[in-house]
This record gives structure tokens, sequence and C-alpha cells, in this order.
């Protein structure tokens, strides 16, 4: 129903800058989840799109309007917050009413889109109860009925699982995604959990300090990640970083450190060049990282002592060592090895990164 | 292991409770002792064979009757009741809107603002009342209840600006900013959610300044002049004691019925009165 743009919006407080020129462009019905550490400004952002903060500089649009200057209640938008904000002095009923009384509803279709809302979430047999009634996932479901009965432009959601057990979150999300997929209305989602993130968003917006490092579907965040950061920051276990250097053995490009020697695949080579004698970050995700076979090619093939073993059922995390630095494997269950034993591990070409050690850039 | 329990639960609890309930309780019953006493058993002398200090044989309503009948006691009551309720209605609406810009309005000087508020406070009355003085007579206030329904809230006000200003620290204000995108105008949203939440502060607020406001004695004491005007704590104490005389029946029946209101205020709010100074809700 509306699209949101942010141009070069920027929020200071007293020392901090807390946003930093921020550019976004959040399509029509599109589920754009902002995702960071704390800190980083999402919720500042989200806040200002809400109306909550003022803006110190720079413009939001929702829909084809300037909402700037325009209070909260004006910008036709719902919000759902971490702690649920239900109103403790009122009924469910009359929570998710709220919002329809104050714009003036008449009372018939106050009850049926209430009623509407309530069967949605399964919640029909709580609206007499008052918020302190209600256990942590059904004030959830409260709160985000509040919001969705309203029709409004565009859902705000700050961290709103983050108070729910592990196995209600899980649960949770998938509900708001198909919630999403039901009402197709555009939604702007914070959180500082990377799995919610790339679960829920059609795109993701990593953020740190304040600034956008990358926006991209979740998928092409993972494979192609911008920087060290989001690479870092996407994906569990976090990908490995190795320290090495480039090396040229006529005419091939090699990534070395003590105990590894892996060759630069061909199609990287051209931008690795101008690395050589240089130090490098080398980054791959412990589930490229797969047991050595016969088959493999030698020069990207290395020997790890492995000095944790986690089962996982489906899969095993090796915790190894290469010289003085730690390495993760994801690893087939099959594979059979134990603590203090040496393992040769292979890494998957096209899934190495590169990134440059002065501005962390990928070097792509 | 239970006797031991037992014998410290009386050492450490139910010895020190009593005395601490005998010590609070016992004014209130020698109050009511000497209401009731005759004059005969009053003006007795301690040596006296039939003195009995801690009861009466003839209890009587005399010095009640007295009071009510021959004293302008009944006008000093409503005196105090106006006075009180109005003093706290008008530091009510000022604490409250105070204490909620302070707590939540982000303003230039808004912590400044405060703290100058809460040392209008510590200024102690038996200074005040000196400037305020000359400022209810430029006003030719005196000997009317409006000199002191307009000196209370010089202490009333800070009282409550500052504990409605910690109550509403207590709720969450996300309640407030989801009600302004739920439709509501910041006032709206003060009126329609953090009012209704804060009820049990601004009960114990109200509480304490009608309390604050019965008991008052020094600025009505001064700013009260004619016997039908004046407060019950200033009209018992100026009307009966007459020199070096002190009508103690009727003196004890006074503060008695006096301090009724007060102690039937307290018993009916007693439960948000607490809750009003220990936080509000979760969630």
């Amino acid at each position: 129903m509306a699209q949101v743009v942010l141009k070069d919006l920027n929020k200071k407080f007293d020392e901090v800058h807390a946003v930093k020129d921020v550019n976004l462009h959040i399509r029509d019905k599109e589920f754009m989840v902002l995702v960071g550490p704390s800190g980083c400004g999402k919720s500042t952002t989200l806040r200002m799109v809400a109306g909550l903060e003022e803006i110190t500089s720079g413009e939001i649009h929702i829909g084809d309007r300037l909402v700037n200057d325009l209070p909260p209640k004006d910008r036709d938008i719902a919000m759902v917050f971490q702690n649920y904000a239900l109103y403790p002095h009122m009924t469910v009923y009359d929570n998710m009413a709220f919002g329809l009384k104050m714009r003036k509803f008449p009372k018939p279709e106050i009850e049926t889109r209430v009623k509407e809302a309530a069967t949605l979430l399964g919640i029909q047999e709580l609206l007499k109860r008052k918020p302190r009634q209600l256990s942590g996932g059904q004030r959830q479901r409260v709160a985000v009925g509040r919001a969705i009965v309203r029709h409004p432009q565009v859902f705000l959601f700050d961290e709103p699982l983050s108070n729910l057990d592990a196995k209600l979150r899980v649960q949770m999300r998938v509900e708001l995604k198909r919630l999403h997929n039901r009402l197709e209305t555009t939604a702007i989602y914070v959180t500082h959990d990377q799995v919610e993130a790339m679960t829920l968003g059609d795109r993701v917006v990593v953020m740190k300090d304040g600034l956008v490092h990358q926006v991209g579907e979740p998928m092409e965040l993972y494979s192609k990640p911008r920087n060290k950061f989001v690479a870092g920051f996407i994906g569990s276990p976090a990908m490995n970083f190795i320290d090495t250097t480039i090396s040229d053995a006529s005419g091939i490009l090699y990534a070395e450190t003590a105990g590894l020697r892996v060759r630069v695949p061909a199609e990287r080579a051209p931008r690795l060049a101008a690395y050589k004698g240089q130090a490098v970050t080398l980054g791959i995700r412990p589930e490229d990282l797969q047991e050595a076979t016969g088959s493999d090619p030698q020069d990207l093939v290395f020997e790890t002592l492995v000095e944790v073993v986690e089962p996982l059922g489906s899969e095993i995390l090796l915790d190894t060592r290469v010289g003085n630095q730690t390495v993760v494997a994801r690893v087939d269950p099959t594979v059979r090895t134990k603590h203090h034993q040496k393992i040769r591990l292979a890494f998957i070409p096209d899934r190495i990164h590169f990134f440059d050690n002065k501005t962390d850039e990928a070097v792509a | 292991m239970v006797i031991e329990q037992r014998w410290k639960r009386w050492v450490y609890f139910y010895i020190p409770l009593t005395v601490f309930i005998i010590g609070t309780l016992f004014p209130f019953y020698w109050m009511l002792i000497t209401a009731i006493r005759p004059d005969a058993e009053l003006y007795r002398s301690w040596r006296a064979a039939t003195n009995t200090p801690f009861w009466t044989l003839h209890p009587t309503l005399a010095h009640v009757q007295d009071l009510l009948a021959r004293t302008t006691f009944p006008r000093w009551l409503w005196n105090t009741f106006f006075i009180a309720i109005v003093s706290t209605g008008i530091s009510l609406v000022c604490g409250l809107l105070a204490g909620y810009a302070l707590a939540r309005l982000r303003f230039p000087m808004a912590g400044a603002l405060g703290t100058s508020i809460f040392v209008t406070y510590l200024v102690p009355p038996t200074l005040l009342f000196i400037p305020l003085a000359d400022i209810i007579r430029d006003f030719h206030l005196g000997n009317t209840p409006w000199a002191l329904i307009l000196t209370y809230p010089t202490f009333l006000i800070p009282f409550c600006t500052w504990l409605m200003m910690g109550y509403f620290k207590t709720i969450p204000k996300e309640l407030e900013e989801c009600a302004r995108i739920d439709g509501a105008t910041r006032f709206g949203a003060m009126v329609r959610i953090i009012f209704p939440i804060a009820i049990p502060g601004i009960l114990s607020a109200g509480i304490f300044a009608f309390t604050l406001s019965w008991n008052e004695f020094i600025y009505a004491l001064i700013f009260l002049s004619s016997p039908e005007r004046k407060t019950v704590p200033v009209g018992v104490v100026s009307e009966l004691i007459r020199g070096d005389i002190y009508f103690w029946g009727q003196l004890m029946a006074g503060a008695l019925l006096g301090s009724i209101p007060v102690a039937l205020v307290y018993s009916f709010f007693v439960e948000y009165y607490v809750t009003g100074l220990t936080g509000s809700v979760k969630g």
C-alpha cells in the first residue's frame, strides 16, 4: 500500500551521531529488516519513521507524502514494541479497539475489525481479559492484533520477539511471516538477531555505528557480503577470518599463512594481483570447509589440529587450529574425529572471500 | 529447630512489634480516655487514693457536647475541610502537569527546574511566612480561607510534583508512544493512558496533600485571626487554652474529632497508597 523512502537521514543526540546519512528505499509490500548490534542506530531509524524521534536532517516519505513534520498519529503507521506496551488498565478488546476509537470509527465497524484480527491471531477467547492475565506469547499476539486492526500503510516492529523464550520466538517468527504474506503490508522490522533478519526479511539492512553497511536479499548478504563486518555478522557460527599474505609462485597467486597455503581461484586473481606481497584477510564460512577426499586438489587442502568437537546431530562443528589461528568447520555427521587428532580440510574454492585489511571491504 | 525459630520470632518480631504498636497507639488512647473523663477525675491529684490514670470509671460525653455546642468547633471542621480540599485540588492539578512535563518532555533546563521546585519545598514555612504575610496583606486576603488556599500550594505543589514525577517515570514510555501512534495527541495520550495508570500515584499524592493541609499550623495561626475563621489545629489550641487554663477534656475531644477524617481517608485508600509509593505497572 505504500513505499517508505529515507533520504540522507541523520540523527544527532547531544554528543552522539546515532544515524548517519541513511538512504533506503523500502518498496511497497516489502518486509524490510534492519539488523545490527545494539547501538547501531536501527531502533532510532525506526523511531524516526514512526515520528517518535525528531529528524536532525534528511527526509522521510511514506507513500507519496513527506512526513518529516507530521505527528505519529497522522502517519498512518502501526508499531509493535519490544515490551508490547499494552495498556494495562484496558481489556484486550479495548486495547485493540483503542486506535479505531481514536479515529472515530463507528462501533459496529470496530467490533468487526477487532473480531477479525482476533480470529486471525487465535485470541478470540482472550478479548475480555486484562493484559496482566496473559502469558508472554498471548501479549505478543495482542500487540500484533492491535497493530493490524488499523489496516495501516506500514507496520513497524521494534524487536517484537526479544522478550519471548526461544521456542515461542521461532513459532511467532513463522506466524509473523505468514501474517505478512497474507496482509501484504509494507513492514519495517528491527532486530539484533541475524537469524530473525534472514528468515523474515524480503531484504535486510545491516547497520553498524549509524551507517548502513549493506542492503540486500538475505542470501545475497550471506554469499556476497560487501565487507568484513557484514560477513562476520551474518551467519552462525560466524565466518572464519584468517590472516594471510598473498604470494606469487610462477604466475599463480596463493594466500599463505603458517600451516596453510591455498590457491587463489583463477577468476579472483586479477583483483588480488594488486595485493601481491601484502596481508589480506581470507574469509571462509564453516560449511564451506569439508573433510578432504583424495580427489581434492592439493592446493585447496590443509591440515589442522582438532581442539573441540561439537556434534549437533545434523552436523558436527570442529574447532581447529591452523598455526596460531582458530578455524571452525561444519562437517558432515559421518566424519569421525576426536580432539587432539589431525584432520585434513578442503576449501570450496568459489566460496572463499578476501577482505582488504585497511578498508575491511571485500575484494571481489 | 522449631523451638529455636519460635524464640527468634518472638525476639526479632513480636516483641519489637508490640513495643512499636504501644508506642504509636498510646497517645491516641490517652486522647480518647481524656476526652471521655469527667472533670472531677481530670483535675484530681495524681496522689489521690482513687486515681486511675489509665482508665475511667465514669465515662462521659460532656466534653464532646461542650465542644460542639459551646465553641465554634463545627465551623473549624468545615473551614479545615474546605481549605484542605481546595488547596489539594489546586496542587494536584499543577503537580500532575508539572510532574508529567519533568518526567517526559525534553526541554532546556528541565533538570534545573526540577531541582529548584524541590528546593522550594525545603524552605521552612517558619521563614516563608514572613514574605507571604506581606503578600497576603497586599492582596487583602488576611483572615479569609483564601489566605491558606493560596499559600498551602507553596509546599503542596512541589511535593505533588515530585511524587508524580517519580511515579510517571515508572510507567514505560512506550505506552504513550503507542497511544500517539494509535491516533492520540500527546495530551490525549497523557489523559487517556498515563493518568488512568497513575491513579494510585495520584491518590497517594492527594491523600498526602490533604493530610498536610489538614494538619498545617503555622500559616493558619498567622493568617487567620477571628475565631470562626480558624482551622481545627489552630482553633483547638487558641480557643481551648485560655491563659494558663487548659480545657483538657475539650482539647482532647477536639484533637480526636479532628483526626478522624484523616484516619478515614487513609483507611479507605491504604492499598492505593502503598502501590502509589512503591511503583506501578509491569508491561
